[in-house]
């Protein structure tokens, strides 16, 4: 315990330090805070629940629609805005920019755990392969309908109010990154307290045998909307975050990129390790250093390198590097292990 | 009259659909796998033969030619990746061709560059009813030559060899492994089929319709729909519901507009699985 505190206040030092240590990579840290909260609130009801979803884009997206949407609404007529495009007829004071993020980010966050909420009984009683395509489709569907809606910018895109001048140049990079370091912050903190208690142990149960479980008396419907839930409500929050720090929405390439974002919080989780609280994290971080590299040096190439990675990924690395670290040293893990079981491994072997 | 246009349209677009549901049923009913790649299949067949119209050869025999080169294709694509995922989770399955799909789509997309093309056969079209109803010749000719692929794929399954060891290995892949089939030719066979299937089918698009590298995966989610409303092995069923996908296809075209035409596939997709889910759902109840 005393070694975890150590290790958790480093990294919380690290990261308040991070930006003024490296300041050109400020935009980048702040995309790595929120691609973690995606892969590790995916890894709740993917690796965790075993329900896996390729459509929690679809409130990633909702998230960045609402919270821009709330963000221009409030203080001026959005039809207006989205029709002007790139030009700034209108211009946010800094109170009215600040507080307009704020009331954003509540109903970025709100509205998709509602509409998990309301969807997920009827969807998450589909089970393995249906309801990943299910939600693939959904994911698909949100994102084609919503190039179909005029206010919100349909084809053209949607420019997100512009950060206001406040004195410092560096003020915008620094305030994205804070709020994505916060929500990382709170993200990690909600998860692990939620991995502490019975509800962690009822959605393995579901993942391991969900009949079973109902036999047992769980009501998992209940367990899983809940578990759906929490995500929506963290990838609401990172998709208004990352509506904001873009500057720019577009319906199918920014918001509800199934394509990239959807594969990437999945293809995180898997890299990291599904089901466990540091894997997603280890994951993210991993994929994000080696995805920039590729994207910097390979420009053009890189979705055959990500083609490429999945597969290589899925198939030779399907456990993960926690779960590859866990069957190198369970001791860690708080496994006993026998060591005569363990010697009859090895020659097994 | 527009009702008549759109039914006859869906009509023959919906063959094209039943034909490359029936690969996918294929595969999926033999190895338990998802194939999303399946539409990328698709579209690199319609490339084969936008080339071969290119080259000035007439594109109509990119329905001899590319199957042919989709079969060995689809091989290659099985010895690499799929033969290590067939017997695993449905989910690495999905995962894998996903990457798959992506891959091919990036592959197209640098070596035919990112525009819409058409393949032209110079059919002309066919005018009915007192010139109400129009209808182009290559519609008429891809769901004729689709009927006949599908019609000598059936007769094939049931009378040679190798139609039979894959019936076999669909039923039951032990025994039929027990009985001296040799259930990894099966598998790779039936994934050459199948990407055979989706050559054919992607030649006749390219003639009939346009081809891009991104549009695949709407050709996944459609073969995908067809086949689980049709359920596996109910060849019948697929041809029907692969019509009725097309006609409902052109109607939401028609009335709700065209930009709303991929997003109508997909909510379709979702509705059709939440109704299925409340159709099988047993009726549970808690002690309380």
């Amino acid at each position: 315990m005393n070694k975890n505190f150590i290790l958790y206040a480093a990294i919380l030092i690290f990261g308040l330090a991070a930006p003024f240590i490296f300041p050109a990579f400020k935009v980048q840290l702040s995309i790595l805070c929120v691609l973690i909260v995606l892969a590790t609130t995916w890894n709740i009801q993917g690796g965790e629940m075993g329900y896996n979803s390729f459509g929690n884009i679809l409130f990633y997206g909702l998230g960045m629609y609402l919270c821009a949407s709330v963000q221009v609404g409030m203080f001026f007529p959005l039809a207006e805005w989205t029709e002007s495009g790139g030009e700034k007829t209108f211009v946010h004071t800094p109170s009215q920019f600040f507080q307009g993020m704020a009331v954003g980010l509540v109903v970025a966050a709100v509205v998709p755990t509602i509409v998990a909420g309301l969807i997920g009984y009827s969807i998450l009683g589909l089970r393995g392969h249906y309801f990943a395509i299910c939600t693939l489709g959904l994911g698909v569907a949100a994102g084609e309908i919503s190039g179909g809606i005029e206010i919100i910018g349909a084809g053209q895109g949607f420019t997100t109010p512009p950060f206001p001048n406040v004195g410092s140049l560096e003020a915008r990079g620094e305030f994205f990154y804070f709020l994505s370091f916060f929500t990382l912050v709170l993200t990690f903190i909600a998860v692990r307290s939620i991995y502490s208690t019975r509800f962690k142990l009822i959605l393995n149960a579901i993942r391991d045998n969900e009949d079973k479980a109902e036999a047992m008396g769980i009501e998992t419907m209940k367990y899983k909307i809940i578990g759906w839930m929490i995500s929506a409500f963290f990838c609401g929050l990172a998709g208004g975050i990352m509506g904001g720090l873009v500057g720019y929405i577009d319906s199918t390439d920014v918001a509800f990129d199934g394509r990239e974002m959807g594969v990437f919080m999945v293809l995180m989780a898997i890299l990291g390790g599904k089901g466990t609280l540091w894997g997603p994290i280890i994951g993210a971080t991993i994929f994000h250093i080696f995805k920039e590299g590729f994207w910097t040096f390979f420009l053009g190439w890189q979705y055959v390198a990500l083609g490429v990675l999945i597969v290589v990924i899925v198939i030779y690395f399907p456990e993960g590097i926690m779960g590859w670290l866990r069957e190198k040293y369970p001791e860690r893990f708080g496994e006993v292990v026998d060591e005569k079981d363990r010697k009859a491994q090895v020659e097994l072997k | 009259m527009i009702t008549l246009q759109a039914c006859l349209d869906g009509i023959l677009l919906g063959v094209l659909f039943a034909l490359i549901a029936y690969g996918m049923a294929l595969q999926w009913g033999v190895m338990n796998i998802i194939n999303i790649a399946q539409g990328d299949l698709v579209i690199l067949g319609g490339y084969i033969a936008y080339f071969m119209y290119l080259y000035g050869i007439h594109p109509a025999w990119g329905v001899i030619v590319a199957p042919v080169i989709m079969y060995f294709v689809g091989i290659a694509i099985y010895k690499l990746v799929i033969n290590k995922v067939v017997d695993r989770d449905l989910f690495i399955s999905i995962l894998a061709t996903f990457g798959i799909s992506i891959l091919f789509m990036q592959l197209m997309n640098f070596a035919f560059g990112a525009d819409v093309v058409l393949a032209n056969s110079g059919y002309g079209t066919t005018m009915l009813f007192d010139n109400n109803v129009v209808l182009p010749n290559s519609k008429i000719f891809s769901a004729f030559i689709s009927i006949v692929f599908a019609i000598c794929l059936v007769i094939y399954m049931k009378k040679s060899k190798l139609g039979r060891a894959i019936r076999a290995t669909a039923q039951n892949a032990r025994a039929a492994k027990i009985l001296g089939v040799d259930t990894e030719k099966v598998y790779a066979a039936t994934f050459g089929i199948n990407a055979a299937l989706c050559g054919v089918a992607g030649a006749l698009i390219s003639i009939t319709f346009t081809i891009h590298p991104y549009m695949g995966l709407p050709y996944t989610i459609r073969s995908f729909m067809i086949v689980i409303v049709a359920g596996l092995g109910n060849l019948p069923g697929v041809a029907m519901s692969g019509m009725g996908l097309g006609v409902f296809e052109e109607f939401a075209d028609y009335i709700l507009g065209t930009e709303f035409r991929i997003g109508s596939v997909f909510l379709l997709l979702v509705l059709i699985l939440v109704y299925r889910r409340f159709k099988l759902s047993r009726k549970r109840e808690y002690l309380k």
